[in-house]
C-alpha cells in the first residue's frame, strides 16, 4: 500500500469517526465506546478489501459484512451513510420513534446491512452460513464477520468456531475488536477470555493478531486472509487489538463508555480530540 | 395440490411419520437444488438424515449445536437457499429459541424447522425431551406458520407446502408411528384452513397432531350414544381458521381443544383467543397437560393419562354436555 492509499484511508477513518460522534451527539446517546474502537476496521473493509455495489446493495456477488457485535450499529450506520447507501439525513434520526435507525440495525429495513444482529452470539453463525451458501452456489463473495471481544463469552461462538473449522469455512473471514472492555468492567475482569488467541488456535483457526487502530496491519491481515479464501488450510481469525472509545480522551480505555450520553461540551471537547489524534495518525 | 408422491397411502402405514418426511425431503431436494438439510447430531432419529445420504454436498450436521444449527441456517436462507432443520421439537423450540426469534422471524428468513419427537411422543425419555411448550412459544414469534399434521401423508403434504411458501415455518412432527389418518393425499390440505373431519351439532372437538385421531374414535364412540361431535383437524395453528371456529361455535355451542402439549399457549389458547375476541359464548374445555410435567411412559398411556385420547375426549364430552352455560340465540349483536 503507497503512502497516497494510506492517506485516504486515514483523511476517510477521521471523517468517520466524526460523522459516528455527531451521530452520537444528535442521538443524544449511543454506543460510542465500541463505535470507536471498531471504525479503524470497518474503514478499511468498506473502503479497501470489500467488493460491494452501492448503487446494487443486494449484487449477489457482493461480499458481505455481518456485524455480530450489532451495537455497534450507530459506527455502521455511519459508513453506511457516508458510503451512500443509506441517506445522511437519516443519520439524523437515529434512535427517534419511526425511524429505520436504531441501535440495532434490521437489515431488513437498512441498505447495506447483510444481518440483523444484537442478540450476541449471533452474528458469527449466519455469517458462516453465509459462507458456506456461497461455496455451494459457486460464488467467490467472501463474508466477513465482526464480533466483539466480550460477545466471545456466548457459547454459541464457539459451537460456530468448531463449525467453522470442521466445514473448512475459508471464505469466512472472523474479525475480533479486542477492546478489552464489556458493559460491566474489563473482560479479564468480569470472564477471563486469555488466554485468547489460544482458545481459537485450539478451535482450528489460523489466528493474525495486529493492532486494530494501524491502517497497514489491517489490510495485511485481511488482505492475506481474502486471498486465502479458496487455499488456506484453516480459516483466519484477525484479533484486533483495539481501544475502547479510540481517540476521544475521556473515554479511551474506560468500560463505562460502552454506551453514553453526549452533551454540547463533551462533543466539542470528543470533537478535539480525534481532531488531535487523527493528526497526530495522519502525521506518522 | 401439493404434487403427487411417488408412494402411496398402504406404504405410509409401513413408515414412521418421519420417514415419510425424510422421503418427502428426498423429492423435494430432487427437484430443487436450492434445498438444503441441516441437523444436530440426530439425523438419524429425525430422518433427515435421508436427505443426507441422497445429496450429501447439501448435508450439513453441525453436531449437538442447535444453536449454531438455526444461526447457519439463516445466513444459508440470506444467501438464496431452502434450508430444512431438524432436531427434537422441546430444543428447536427452547434451546435456540433466541436464534428461532431473532435469526429466523426478525428478518423472515425462509427456513423450515421440521422439529420431531413432538409432545409426549418421545414418553419414556421424560420431561427433558417432551415439548409442551413448543407450540405456545413458536407460536407468539412473529411471521412463524406454525403446522402439527395429523399423520405422515398431511406431514407430506405440509413440507411440500412449507417449500412452496416463503418464510418461516415450524412443522412439528411425532416419534415413531402415527395412526394413519388419512388414506389419501387430495383431502384439500390448505394453510390456515381446518378440516372437517365429522359432521355434527352437538359439540365441536377441535384437535391437532395425533389428537386429529383420537378425536374421530370419540366422535365414533359418542354417535353410538346419539351424540352428533364434529371434529375439526386444526392442522395449522397459525395463521389459526378463524372462520371454521366461529362457526363450531355457532353451530354446536360447545367446544373442546385436544392438543399434546400444555393448555397454556397451544391450539386451546389459540381457539380461546378467537372465541374471546368474537364477544360470543360457549361452554369450552381445553384438553392437553395442565400446567404440569408428564410422567414417563409410552404414548399411548401417557395420552390416556392426560384425558387427550379417545375415552379422554369421550368423558369430558359428556361433562361438558352436562354443563350449563348463558344461552345467546342472538347472533346479530356481534361486537
Amino acid at each position: 500500500m503507497d503512502k497516497q492509499e494510506l492517506l485516504r484511508l486515514e483523511q476517510k477513518v477521521a471523517d468517520l469517526r466524526a460523522l459516528c460522534l455527531l451521530t452520537t451527539y444528535d442521538a443524544g446517546s449511543g454506543h460510542i465506546g465500541g463505535g470507536m474502537s471498531v471504525m479503524d476496521i470497518l474503514a478499511v473493509l468498506y473502503h479497501k478489501i470489500m467488493k460491494i455495489d452501492i448503487k446494487n446493495p443486494n449484487w449477489e456477488d457482493r461480499d458481505r459484512m455481518i456485524m455480530s457485535k450489532g451495537h455497534a450499529g450507530i459506527a455502521h450506520a455511519s459508513v453506511l451513510a457516508d458510503l451512500g447507501f443509506i441517506d445522511k439525513k437519516d443519520l439524523k434520526t437515529f434512535n427517534l420513534t419511526g425511524s429505520k435507525l436504531g441501535i440495532h440495525l434490521d437489515s431488513n429495513k437498512v441498505a447495506g446491512v447483510d444481518a440483523s444482529t444484537g442478540s450476541l452470539g449471533h452474528g458469527l453463525s449466519m455469517a458462516s452460513g453465509i459462507a458456506l451458501a456461497g461455496k455451494i452456489n459457486n460464488k467467490d463473495y467472501i463474508t466477513y464477520c465482526i464480533l466483539g471481544d466480550g460477545e466471545c463469552n456466548e457459547g454459541a461462538i464457539w459451537e460456530s468456531a468448531m463449525a467453522i473449522s470442521h466445514f473448512k469455512i475459508t471464505n469466512l473471514v472472523t474479525i475480533v475488536d479486542r477492546n478489552k472492555c464489556m458493559i460491566d468492567g474489563r473482560t479479564e475482569s468480569v470472564m477471563a477470555l486469555e488466554p485468547f488467541a489460544d482458545k481459537w488456535r485450539a478451535f482450528g483457526f489460523e489466528v493474525v493478531e495486529v493492532d486494530g487502530h494501524s491502517i497497514p496491519e489491517l489490510v495485511s491481515a485481511l488482505e492475506k486472509a481474502k486471498n486465502g479464501a479458496k487455499t488456506a488450510e484453516k480459516p483466519t481469525v484477525i484479533i484486533a487489538n483495539t481501544i475502547k472509545g479510540a481517540g476521544i480522551n475521556y473515554m479511551e480505555d474506560d468500560y463505562r463508555w460502552h454506551y453514553g450520553a453526549i452533551d454540547e461540551k463533551k462533543y466539542n471537547e470528543a470533537n478535539l480530540s480525534l481532531k488531535a489524534y487523527h493528526e497526530k495518525r495522519i502525521k506518522a | 395440490m401439493a404434487g403427487s408422491l411417488t408412494y402411496t397411502a398402504v406404504e405410509t402405514t409401513k413408515l414412521s411419520t418421519s420417514e415419510v418426511y425424510g422421503k418427502t425431503l428426498v423429492e423435494l431436494g430432487a427437484k430443487d437444488k436450492k434445498v438444503v438439510a441441516l441437523t444436530a447430531d440426530l439425523a438419524q432419529s429425525t430422518k433427515i438424515g435421508m436427505f443426507g445420504d441422497a445429496y450429501p454436498d447439501r448435508f450439513f450436521n453441525v453436531g449437538i449445536a442447535e444453536q449454531n444449527m438455526i444461526g447457519m441456517a439463516s445466513g444459508m436462507a440470506k444467501a438464496g437457499l431452502i434450508p430444512f432443520v431438524s432436531s427434537f421439537s422441546v430444543f428447536t423450540s427452547l434451546r435456540c429459541a433466541d436464534q428461532v426469534h431473532s435469526d429466523v422471524c426478525y428478518q423472515n428468513l425462509n427456513v423450515k424447522i421440521i422439529a420431531t419427537h413432538g409432545g409426549t411422543s418421545f414418553g419414556q425419555a421424560g420431561s427433558t425431551h417432551h415439548a409442551i411448550e413448543d407450540i405456545a412459544v413458536m407460536r407468539s414469534f412473529v411471521n412463524m406458520t406454525v403446522i402439527i399434521p395429523a399423520d405422515g401423508i398431511e406431514t407430506a403434504n405440509a413440507v411440500k407446502m412449507a417449500h412452496k411458501t416463503p418464510g418461516p415455518f415450524y412443522i412439528r412432527i411425532n416419534r415413531g408411528f402415527d395412526n394413519v389418518f388419512y388414506d389419501k393425499e387430495d383431502y384439500g390440505f390448505e394453510i390456515g384452513k381446518a378440516v372437517k373431519v365429522c359432521e355434527g351439532t352437538d359439540l365441536t372437538i377441535i384437535a391437532t397432531g395425533s389428537c386429529v385421531f383420537q378425536a374421530r374414535e370419540a366422535s365414533k364412540i359418542l354417535n353410538a350414544s346419539g351424540i352428533k361431535a364434529r371434529v375439526l383437524n386444526i392442522h395449522t395453528i397459525k395463521p389459526i381458521d378463524k372462520e371454521a371456529i366461529l362457526s363450531a361455535v355457532k353451530d354446536t355451542r360447545r367446544i373442546i381443544t385436544v392438543e399434546d402439549h400444555s393448555v397454556i399457549g397451544g391450539l386451546g389458547s389459540a381457539v380461546a383467543e378467537v372465541i374471546a375476541g368474537s364477544g360470543k359464548g360457549c361452554a369450552f374445555r381445553m384438553l392437553g397437560l395442565q400446567d404440569k410435567f408428564s410422567p414417563i411412559g409410552l404414548h399411548e398411556d401417557l395420552m390416556a393419562m392426560h384425558e387427550i385420547d379417545a375415552n379422554g375426549i369421550v368423558k369430558n364430552a359428556g361433562e361438558l354436555l352436562k354443563a350449563d352455560f348463558e344461552a345467546d340465540e342472538d347472533w346479530s349483536d356481534d361486537i
